[in-house]
């Protein structure tokens, strides 16, 4: 427990150096991710992709069942080690939640509610806008959250491919057995997960009781 | 060196690596469907129940792997099992619980009341109905969940070979310290193949599971 207690004393700001490089790798995945994964749920809930949307979410999904690190470990293949490699892992593993979700929360605004503004004149564009996507916004933070968390955890490993981020400390701690350096970049890391989900679970309760 | 030649030379490490992988998700798959069904059986009518139990399921879940690795080391070094099989295989049960738990609570969530009054009007014991009838209509889904499950246990999985539990990962490991794509990428497609073929697999089960008149019922995916 002490050592634990002289680990994080000593390195307080190499551990939030790592901190924030996780933060960082995450963050630019799921800014790219989010649009992304979003215009995709739009799109495939329209009525002319009704015949591709099986196709491509069974694709989706496929890609979503290759476990992380071996996502992470292809893509030393193809794009080298470091920073971008890892981004584009990250942010591949979280379109699918995205726009799974965006799909779904569409889907579920009620019909009345559509019928309601075409009768008031709005065009397909402001349909989409005013009605279906503050509708579906509760699923969509959803979708967010879940994409949050998986890039979390997998921001964990890109530290294996050099990417850097709160998996050095771990995976350092691991290979020379030092239990206090394991444990400074796992609590961290866990709490980053766990807090983001909470977080991001808030929004979503507020979001669904403005719905009702 | 082709893949080809990497694969003639490495057959035999690849194909223990994939029993090894194998084992221990396999293993883990077991305990934790044992406990996880009986779980959820345990809270699907019960909300007060249901609550608590799901809440720490998701916890657990959302804690990432390679940081509940480094959480378990320290504690599991103490029995002097801090790596190896064993965190493996705890980790793994552990993270199982969220899908099997939940997916067995909504499968017999989903059993229309009329049916188990039916059952019990037949005179059949709680007993009986629930082994003759809640838990055949429950299956689809409860497999729905063990297909999740098993998927992400091999993802995990790879992770352990980290921490010497061995597996496909094993090549990953290695060739990433050893700068040898080829050997990275083996390791990563075979990965990668293994959760296609066990998630294709647990799919028909599903499927030949429901019974008939039913219609598939998916339960969670």
């Amino acid at each position: 427990m002490n050592a634990l207690f002289l680990f994080f004393a000593d390195n307080m700001g190499d551990i939030k150096l790592r901190l924030l490089e996780h933060v960082r790798i995450v963050g630019v995945a799921l800014l790219l991710a989010i649009p992304f994964g979003i215009t995709v749920g739009i799109a495939l809930s329209r009525g002319w992709a009704r015949t591709i949307r099986g196709p491509v979410f069974y694709l989706l999904g496929l890609g979503q069942t290759i476990p992380s690190l071996a996502l992470l470990a292809l893509a030393v293949g193809l794009l080298g080690v470091g920073l971008v490699p890892a981004v584009i892992a990250l942010l591949l593993y979280s379109i699918l939640p995205i726009a799974r979700n965006c799909y779904t929360g569409i889907q579920s605004v009620p019909d009345g509610a559509v019928d309601a503004a075409r009768g008031l004149g709005m065009t397909g564009w402001q349909i989409l806008r005013s009605v279906e996507l503050p509708l579906a916004g509760a699923y969509i933070i959803a979708g967010i959250r879940t994409a949050t968390v998986v890039a979390i955890s997998a921001g964990a490993l890109a530290s294996l491919i050099g990417a850097g981020g709160l998996g050095d400390f771990i995976f350092a701690g691991i290979s020379l057995y030092k239990p206090e350096e394991m444990l400074a970049g796992a609590i961290p890391t866990a709490l980053l997960a766990l807090g983001a989900d909470f977080g991001l679970s808030l929004l979503e309760k507020r979001l669904e009781r403005w719905r009702r | 060196m082709s893949l080809l030649d990497f694969l003639h030379e490495y057959d035999q490490s690849l194909l223990i690596a994939l029993g090894e992988h194998l084992r221990l998700v396999g293993i883990a798959l077991l305990i934790a469907v044992a406990a996880g069904v009986p779980i959820g059986a345990w809270i699907a009518r019960d909300g007060h129940r249901a609550g608590p139990v799901l809440l720490a399921a998701n916890i657990i879940q959302t804690i990432p792997s390679i940081a509940l690795f480094g959480l378990m080391i320290p504690v599991l070094a103490i029995f002097n099992h801090g790596i190896g099989f064993l965190p493996a295989v705890i980790a793994l049960i552990l993270y199982a619980q969220l899908p099997v738990i939940r997916n067995t609570r909504v499968a017999l969530r989903a059993i229309p009341p009329a049916t188990l009054d039916a059952a019990r009007g037949l005179g059949m014991t709680e007993r009986q109905i629930f082994l003759r009838v809640a838990l055949p209509l429950a299956a689809p889904g409860i497999v729905a969940g063990i297909r999740i499950a098993a998927t992400m246990s091999i993802g995990v999985a790879a992770v352990a070979a980290y921490i010497g539990a061995g597996g496909l990962g094993i090549f990953i490991v290695r060739g990433i310290q050893t700068t040898w794509d080829m050997m990275t990428i083996a390791g990563a497609a075979g990965i990668a193949l293994l959760t296609l073929f066990v998630e294709i697999a647990l799919g028909i089960a599903q499927k030949m599971l429901t019974p008939k008149g039913l219609g598939v019922r998916g339960g969670g995916r």
